[in-house]
């Protein structure tokens, strides 16, 4: 059946199958990689998707069921060639490692914020508590989401020359 | 632009890493990420049952389905002489099943179709009749006299014993034990549970019908021993075999074993001519894949009356599933156990062992853990704090006392092991004042009066890592060295190939700091490049911290090799003799004259352009390193705990880890490693257990059900360090990587002892649930 999504701000459709999971539909159909499978079961967060600006876990989730959302996924968080700030936060306090996890966490860390500007220790572990990270131990994926907070308040101001300085290796 | 950018990314500076680049963006090339022209999908149908006879296989409806290609079992394997394949222990393995299984989650057949839904649809349709037969969950019942024998394959196997195994001195443990005032023994189950990677295993193989070659995307973190293994297996040419390792999103041992998957996906893409794709879920990754532990162990630590260790005795029997398919240095049968004395110095020790079929999954692969050296550091860490609990000292003292001290190194130790080097004391030290240990212990004291359960866990491990001198270490004959090709273009860019391949630990980062360092060209400038095995030096692969002291180890040998050369370059463009010139990083200048020096960018440019006469071409160079010896990292972690009386939870208050690990090359990479295993090791303290039921049914098949600790149970870590460097390591450095899944469980569990010894109880088994330390209070009339 069709179905159609507007994913990382841009008109997407497919003729599928009604079963079809949305995370087989953005990996296979759309081809967006960045979004992973972990576990099957909505225990491990490594498909995390943004709908309608909500995480969502998209291995969960029929691609019929958000038939005329709005869906952001890792690849779509980058404000061009900059990196935005929840991936400098990543970069700079050593938020991730094998990097499977990392855009599930990332996503949740950018809608924390959206919400909570200067999130607490505890609002972000509550926050990533659906995701798992097998290699860092969390504390800084915490310090991570810290970071990026401090750089999105700072970007409001005129001077927000940091986030664009910074992150993101070579 | 990372804010690390402008820095030259020696040794000892937490420079960003290199390859967070592709992953922040989503961009990271996992296995399945990738899609190959015509590439057909393979669904493994498993065995739902531990023990059984297969009595017919029917494929008919299945082959039927719209989609799908071909159906595969284990008889038309067996035609093609690959039913079978050689586990990394020298035991063979069922690739499918073709006359018994013999542990649920069994390779049985496999379906390849145009789509994984269809080839998935196509599986549930392959109808199986069992005969079912008894099975086998423990060595216990593998031991009893009549019990079904699991490896009826086997031409002389006439039960399931597979293996007998000691190491020290029989006789002179005997004589010690019998001088001994007190002898103190620890009866423990290490149990079993799983690495449990965030992606799971799998593989693409991609067979040229016209030129025979066969590459194969695999998630291996041991690819260019999977090479061999596939050319020993399949008879393929080696040359025409090109294993590629893309990014792997964790490996924690899971990695390192040939799984029937891979063989099966060869095979087909060998037979159709077409690319096959095979990514397991993760139940089948729980079940069926390389699992750890499984040890069941019984420990006797001799003391004299002043709690001096006099001798150690243990022994333990291994649960090794239905195939002998551990992954460790063939010479060594229950692999690196016998470092069982740890960090103490015991005169005479004796460890036996055996191991046993059962009717569970083969593996016994080292979770995050140089091949089963975890479950001895759990051993004595255990058996010391009980030691200390039942002769009434402190548990710091018992382990001061007996620490081998710095002036013993390189010590050898009761079972043969020569440790290189170790500050033990200092370590000790520097933990218990970060924890403020007197005040803490007085604390305990004045709330255990008011009724509460609080107890303090020290453990003070030592490891044994960076397999291994060839001698003595080989996997499947292969000694085990690795390597490092470097290659200096002539605008002074570098590239880096290494035989290691990287799961997340930032090898991309580390290793080209190494060449920062040793070759003066700054970080940012060198790329390193592992996995692929058409382009990179044979190498045995990373697992059990070996990357950093034998890659990294060959790294710094052949920056110097090239160094040498650059040395003769510089002196030809600066007209002086070669030992009038001094080397400061990244220029050598001429002595007495700074002002005259050329960099390593103008010697390397040298090297294509501008040569002393007779000099060959280029600057470039390969390594193999052999090591000299294994590293010896240590540490002492410790923990305090507060337990719920009524509910038996368990609140890990604080987590002290100090850590030696000679010298660190990136120590923000290195602090990463150590939160990382902490956290796991809490995982296996509390949470993580793979369980079956009498009919041999796996629970822990997914997870809801196999629990991997999350942010909120996770604690915060304070992180200590000491630095004692390794005497034979050419930069002084020590594996790190699986220190802390090492030796954080026993600090872990004897915090929660302590906190329950005032009751008389002595041992929980992990992982330390909540119902088990109630029903260990409720047995004691602590609570209702």
């Amino acid at each position: 059946m069709k179905v159609s999504m507007r994913v990382n701000g841009a008109e997407k459709s497919g003729d599928i199958e009604p079963r079809v999971l949305l995370v087989d539909f953005i990996r296979t159909n759309l081809g967006l990689t960045g979004t992973h499978v972990g576990c099957d079961t909505s225990s491990c967060g490594a498909c995390t998707v943004l709908v309608n600006g909500d995480p969502v876990k998209s291995c969960t989730l029929l691609a019929v069921q958000v038939d005329g959302s709005e869906v952001k996924t890792i690849e779509g968080i980058a404000q061009g060639a900059a990196l935005a700030p929840i991936q400098v936060g990543f970069h700079e306090e050593h938020g991730l490692q094998c990097g499977f996890c990392t855009p599930g966490m990332m996503l949740i860390g950018e809608e924390l914020i959206s919400r909570i500007p200067n999130p607490t220790d505890e609002q972000i572990r509550w926050a990533i508590s659906g995701n798992i990270c097998r290699c860092t131990g969390y504390m800084n994926i915490v310090k991570a989401v810290q970071h990026a907070a401090k750089l999105t308040a700072t970007a409001k101001e005129p001077a927000g020359k940091e986030a664009a300085m910074a992150g993101g290796g070579e | 632009m990372s804010s690390t950018l402008h820095m030259h990314g020696g040794i000892g500076e937490s420079i960003k890493r290199k390859e967070d680049a592709r992953f922040l963006r989503g961009q990271g090339h996992f296995l399945d990420d990738f899609v190959l022209p015509r590439m057909a999908h393979m669904a493994i149908l498993r065995s739902p049952h531990a023990h059984a006879r297969i009595k017919s296989i029917d494929t008919a409806a299945a082959s039927a389905k719209p989609g799908v290609i071909a159906v595969v079992t284990g008889e038309l394997m067996a035609q093609h002489k690959l039913a079978w394949m050689p586990t990394l222990s020298g035991d063979t393995q069922a690739v499918l099943a073709t006359d018994k299984v013999r542990f649920q989650g069994q390779e049985v057949a496999a379906v390849i179709a145009e789509t994984k839904y269809q080839a998935e649809d196509a599986r549930d349709l392959i109808e199986v009749d069992y005969e079912i037969l008894q099975a086998i969950t423990s060595p216990d019942q593998a031991k009893e006299s009549g019990s079904a024998l699991i490896r009826d394959d086997k031409e002389g196997q006439k039960d399931n014993h597979i293996y007998h195994w000691e190491s020290g001195d029989k006789a002179g443990t005997q004589a010690a034990f019998a001088k001994a005032h007190k002898v103190v023994r620890l009866n423990t189950f290490y149990p079993r549970c799983h690495p449990a990677p965030l992606e799971t295993c799998g593989c693409i193989a991609d067979v040229d019908g016209v030129t025979g070659k066969a590459t194969i995307y695999m998630t291996s973190q041991a690819p260019h021993a999977i090479r061999t293994v596939f050319a020993l297996v399949a008879g393929i040419p080696e040359h025409q075999i090109r294993i590629i390792s893309p990014d792997i999103g964790g490996g924690f041992g899971n990695k390192v074993p040939v799984y029937p998957g891979y063989v099966v996906a060869t095979a087909a893409s060998l037979l159709l001519g077409r690319p096959v794709k095979w990514v397991e879920d993760r139940t089948e990754n729980l079940i069926s894949t390389g699992f750890a532990r499984d040890y069941h162990m019984t420990g006797d630590l001799a003391l004299d009356k002043d709690g001096k260790m006099l001798a150690l005795r243990v022994h333990l029997d291994s649960d090794n599933g239905a195939f002998f398919a551990d992954a460790q240095p063939s010479k060594f049968k229950a692999g690196l156990f016998h470092i069982v004395t740890g960090s103490y110095d015991i005169p005479t020790a004796h460890v036996t062992a055996d191991g046993y079929y059962t009717n569970k999954a083969p593996g016994g692969v080292a979770y995050r853990c140089s091949f089963r050296v975890t479950e001895a550091s759990y051993l004595i860490e255990r058996l010391v704090s009980n030691a200390a609990m039942e002769i009434g000292m402190d548990q710091a003292e018992i382990r001061t006392k007996n620490f081998i001290q710095p002036e013993q190194f390189p010590y050898t130790s009761a079972t043969g092991w020569i440790y290189d080097s170790g500050d033990y004391p200092k370590a000790m030290d520097v933990a218990l004042k970060q924890l403020g240990y007197e005040d803490l212990k007085k604390d305990v004291e004045a709330r255990r009066k008011k009724g509460e359960v609080t107890g303090i866990g020290i453990a003070s491990f030592t490891e044994v890592v960076g397999a291994g001198p060839g001698a003595d270490y080989d996997i499947l004959g292969l000694r085990m060295f690795d390597s490092a090709e470097l290659r200096v273009h002539p605008t002074g860019k570098a590239i880096l190939k290494l035989g290691v391949k990287s799961q997340g630990q930032g090898h991309e980062t580390t290793f080209a700091q190494i060449v920062a360092e040793e070759l003066g060209i700054p970080a940012q400038d060198v790329l390193v490049m592992e996995g692929d095995t058409d382009n990179t030096p044979y190498g045995l692969g990373t697992y059990a911290s070996r990357s950093t002291p034998v890659a990294g180890a060959a790294t710094a040998l052949v920056s110097r090799k090239l160094r040498e050369k650059a040395r003769k370059l510089a002196a030809h463009l600066l007209e002086a003799a070669e030992e009038d010139l001094e080397w400061e990083r990244g220029k050598f200048f001429v002595k007495g004259s700074p002002e005259k020096f050329k960099t390593i960018q103008e010697a390397a440019f040298a090297a294509y352009t501008n040569l002393p006469e007779g000099m060959e071409p280029g600057l470039e160079g390969v390594h193999y390193y052999d090591p000299p010896n294994m590293t010896y990292p240590f540490g002492t972690y410790a923990v305090v705990v507060d337990v719920d009386k009524g509910t038996g939870q368990v609140k890990v208050k604080r987590m002290v880890a100090v850590d030696d690990c000679g010298v660190r090359i990136n120590p923000m990479i290195v602090e990463g490693q150590i939160q990382g295993g902490l956290t796991e090791g809490y995982g296996i303290a509390f949470m993580e257990l793979i369980t079956f039921d009498a009919e041999g049914n796996c629970i822990g098949s997914n997870l809801m059900d196999y629990l991997i600790p999350g942010s909120m149970e996770t604690p915060k870590f304070e992180i200590g360090q000491t630095v004692t460097p390794s005497p034979h390591h050419p930069l002084g450095a020590k594996g790190v990587g699986e220190s802390a899944t090492v030796g954080s469980p026993a600090a872990y569990v004897n915090a929660v002892i302590d906190a329950l010894s005032p009751y008389g109880i002595t041992n929980i088994d992990m992982p330390v649930t909540s119902d088990k330390v109630w029903a260990a209070l409720r047995s004691k009339g602590v609570t209702e």
